[in-house]
């Protein structure tokens, strides 16, 4: 192991590690604020309903908010770190995203938090409800700036390259990097994907036993529209972000079907496959005819280059070197992804279907319950898939036709990057156990549970009952 | 103005604004296990920093994505340059952060020792390393003549640097201390505790911020660049330090804290005028030859432009709603029966 793989794990575990958490945060942050808005809207009458489903949603997600923050920290500090040549060749430009996300969205969203968390009896109810919506609004903005800067790495736009930097000229076009929109519409989806069915799992759980019903049943239906939502928009921005691959990272496309040589028209799709990475073809797969090009063109006819031509012409363009990305990881992580999403596209429509079917009697159908409670991991498999495509089909290039991991990394030495790494996994394997072991108490729990007595979130200030207590009773 | 002076100067700002902020963050989990004899006491103290230790963490983060957009090639040689110095920081802030969420969610004697165990450790020690990485920010690093650095941890630990972090982490200390005279209710034995604190750790800080500026000055000849004007800072860091014992003999809670912000605010002033006077942003300790200028480090003209703009609309407004939510959270803690039951 070299520094240049040490550093590329580094950043490979820090970044799914980190978007583990903040996935459900981005998702979250957005179904807590509808969920508010029904609160808000509804406070006049008596039950509550919303205010109780958003205490409980609320406290899962501050469980998991802090956790996204200080993960985000790693991921500022260690283009510095591990990649301190890629920063100084290309910070004047992917800077400016990562400086923006700071004083757009984290301000925001740290500040925000605690204002709707700890202000329950110190602000008006408009100003909880805007402070939530702030906190929502802010995470996707954050994930807006996050994803742009990484799609400019897989398809640099607006620069120039002088001396030896590249420098940037149009700022606009990095903005409106049509890479960049299709990333951030799957980044988005993806993660409304992960809170729809977080949400639509943990209220499953409890309808099953019919506890807290009244609130669950509510929470239950809100979760099948994100989710629906959620997976579609992934769905098609994916497919979309496919296509576009083939034609400005053919060999990432090629990777995704494991395509030696050129396919024919029409190219059919790999199912399963065994590869040999090292005579570079396939001794076994199962193929479907047409879809292949259905996948690449929409249409039933067209054939897509394949990796061994690929890596001949990426030869002329950037010099002598192997450009094929590791295909098996590749291809596998890419059907990980798909098949994934397209059971959790089905769930979600089939809940879509039972509710306009059966209404109330959604509550009670238990196999399709049972079969959402077990759901809840499956988008964190398939994101963490497919991140896997995604930056592995970039190898070897850290921005895609100008610059290689190679030529990136800093000149750091093994033992250094080593011992950092084992830190960082120690540490982030606890959180994520931590996380995943609080999250499960705290949802089990249910909606009535007493906070005072078992469970309860960061210590609020007590101002010892004196002083101004209740904007609303005073009013 | 020349943008690029600009910009190294509003780095300066967003690091200040760290070392302000979150330095009596720091010092409140500092002093915690010196300070609380009980539960309730205990949860009073992060009471105390609860609603905005997030918030001013961000800075650091804010200084180092401006440093990212603005001066790559400092960023990269300072961040690679100091690579296990910034692996603890990170680790410290990574589980401190996780602690103020997870300590009181089950609810076990050992579970609440461990967090707060981390509390402690993972605000001690990046009190002490950001000062450590100030020092070696003006003494600095081994920078060959293609601004790389290569290098092991032995550099990063020199008398001066490690004086530094000792500056640091009491300054942090005495700012945590003050800040809990503002925040805990004066008729508490915890507010009295606070207050000779405050005293004690006042007269160490003093001590090793005297000791650190002295090495700096007879030692490492950092301040010789000096013209007049520039001394006014370190002095005004020292006098605003003294004026915190007497301000805290007389009970001028506000004129403590004031005081103790100031010396953090003059003292990191101080670090960016000894690199500014010698228009260096990273000096290489193999040949000055190899220094880091501030002209070849920062980004182009139009980065700068933009960023400006930016920085213009977005940093006010920060500092705005965050002031709001310190005006919120204005009321005082109070370390009784409520402690316990208080949270959602």
């Amino acid at each position: 192991m070299d520094v240049v793989d040490l550093s590329r794990f580094q950043f490979a575990s820090t970044s799914i590690f980190h978007f583990f958490f903040v996935s459900l945060t981005v998702g979250l942050a957005f179904v807590i604020a509808i969920m508010e808005t029904f609160a808000y809207a509804r406070r006049t009458r008596g039950d509550d309903v919303y205010g109780r489903m958003t205490n409980f949603f609320g406290h899962l997600f501050l469980i998991n908010f802090a956790v996204g923050v200080v993960t985000g920290i790693v991921q500022e500090f260690q283009f510095g770190m591990n990649w301190s040549e890629y920063s100084r060749f290309v910070g004047n430009i992917f800077g400016v995203p990562l400086a923006l996300e700071v004083l757009m969205a984290f301000f925001l969203e740290s500040t925000f938090i605690a204002l709707w968390w700890f202000g329950k009896d110190r602000l008006k109810p408009w100003m909880r409800l805007g402070s939530i919506w702030l906190v929502a609004i802010g995470t996707q903005i954050s994930a807006f700036w996050i994803v742009l800067a990484n799609a400019w790495m897989h398809h640099p736009v607006g620069y120039e390259v002088v001396g030896d930097r590249a420098v940037l000229t149009d700022f606009s076009a990095v903005v409106f990097n049509y890479k960049a929109l299709l990333y951030f519409a799957h980044v988005q989806g993806s993660a409304w994907t992960v809170a729809g069915f977080f949400v639509l799992g943990i209220s499953a759980y409890h309808l099953l036993r019919r506890r807290g019903v009244d609130v669950f049943s509510r929470s239950l239906r809100i979760a099948l529209v994100v989710a629906a939502v959620g997976t579609v928009f992934s769905a098609t921005s994916g497919h979309r972000e496919a296509q576009v691959a083939r034609i400005d990272q053919p060999m990432k496309f090629a990777a995704m079907e494991a395509q030696w040589e050129t396919s024919d028209s029409p190219a059919p799709w790999s199912m399963v496959a065994v590869i040999d990475e090292g005579e570079q073809r396939n001794p076994f797969s199962v193929e479907i005819p047409y879809v292949g090009s259905i996948l690449a063109y929409n249409s039933l006819e067209g054939r897509y280059e394949g990796l061994v031509p690929l890596n001949e012409e990426y030869q002329e363009l950037y010099g002598e070197g192997d450009y094929i990305p590791p295909v098996t990881p590749i291809y596998w992580s890419f059907r990980i992804m798909v098949g994934i999403g397209s059971l959790l596209l089905l769930a979600a429509f089939g809940g879509l279907f039972l509710w306009w079917r059966r209404r109330e009697r959604l509550d009670r159908t238990r196999w399709y319950l049972r079969a959402l409670v077990l759901l809840i991991p499956l988008p964190w498999i398939a994101n963490f898939a497919g991140w896997i495509v995604t930056e592995m089909g970039r190898q070897p290039f850290m921005v895609y036709g100008l610059l290689t991991v190679q030529e990136g990394v800093s000149a750091n030495s093994v033992p250094e990057v080593l011992t950092g790494l084992i830190g960082l996994w120690v540490v982030y394997l606890a959180l994520i156990g931590l996380d995943i072991f609080l999250l499960t108490v705290t949802a089990r729990a249910g909606v009535d549970h007493k906070p005072e007595k078992q469970i309860m979130a960061a210590p609020a200030p007590n101002y010892g009952g004196e002083g101004f207590q209740d904007y609303d009773r005073k009013a | 103005m020349d943008l690029v002076v600009l910009w190294f100067w509003l780095i300066a700002l967003t690091f200040t604004l760290y070392f302000f902020l979150e330095g009596f963050d720091f010092g409140v989990d500092i002093l915690r296990p010196f300070l609380a004899r009980n539960e309730a006491e205990e949860r009073a103290l992060t009471g105390t920093i609860g609603p905005f230790w997030d918030g001013n963490e961000v800075w650091v983060i804010a200084a180092a994505g401006l440093m990212f957009s603005t001066f790559p090639v400092w960023y990269g040689a300072v961040f690679s340059g100091m690579y296990p110095v910034f692996v603890v920081i990170l680790l410290c802030l990574l589980l401190r952060g996780v602690a103020f969420e997870y300590r009181n969610q089950v609810d076990q004697q050992r579970w609440r020792d461990l967090w707060d165990w981390m509390s402690f450790g993972g605000s001690a020690i990046p009190s002490f390393l950001w000062g450590l990485v100030m020092a070696k920010l003006i003494e600095g690093l081994p920078l060959n003549s293609e601004a790389r650095v290569e290098a092991g941890i032995g550099v990063l630990f020199t008398p001066f640097s490690v004086a530094g972090g000792v500056a640091s982490l009491l300054a942090f200390t005495l700012h945590g201390a003050n800040f809990l005279l503002l925040r805990l209710h004066v008729d508490t034995p915890l507010y009295a505790r606070a207050r000779r604190a405050a005293l004690v750790w006042g007269a160490f800080a003093t001590v090793a911020i005297l000791t650190f500026v002295v090495m700096g000055y007879v030692t490492e000849g950092l301040f010789t660049s000096f013209g007049l004007l520039p001394w006014v800072f370190p002095l005004a860091a020292f006098l605003t330090l003294i004026s915190i014992w007497f301000a805290l003999s007389r009970r001028r809670d506000t004129l403590a804290f004031v005081m103790s912000g100031l010396t953090i605010v003059f003292s990191t002033v101080t670090i960016f005028i000894a690199l500014f006077t010698r228009d260096v942003v990273l000096p290489s300790t193999l040949d000055a030859a190899f220094d880091l200028t501030l002209a070849e480090s920062a980004s182009q003209h139009y980065t700068l432009v933009l960023m400006t703009w930016v920085g213009g609309i977005f940093l006010p407004l920060i500092i705005g709603y965050q002031v709001w939510n310190y005006y919120v959270f204005r009321e005082r803690v109070r370390p009784d029966e409520g402690a316990l039951a208080h949270g959602y």
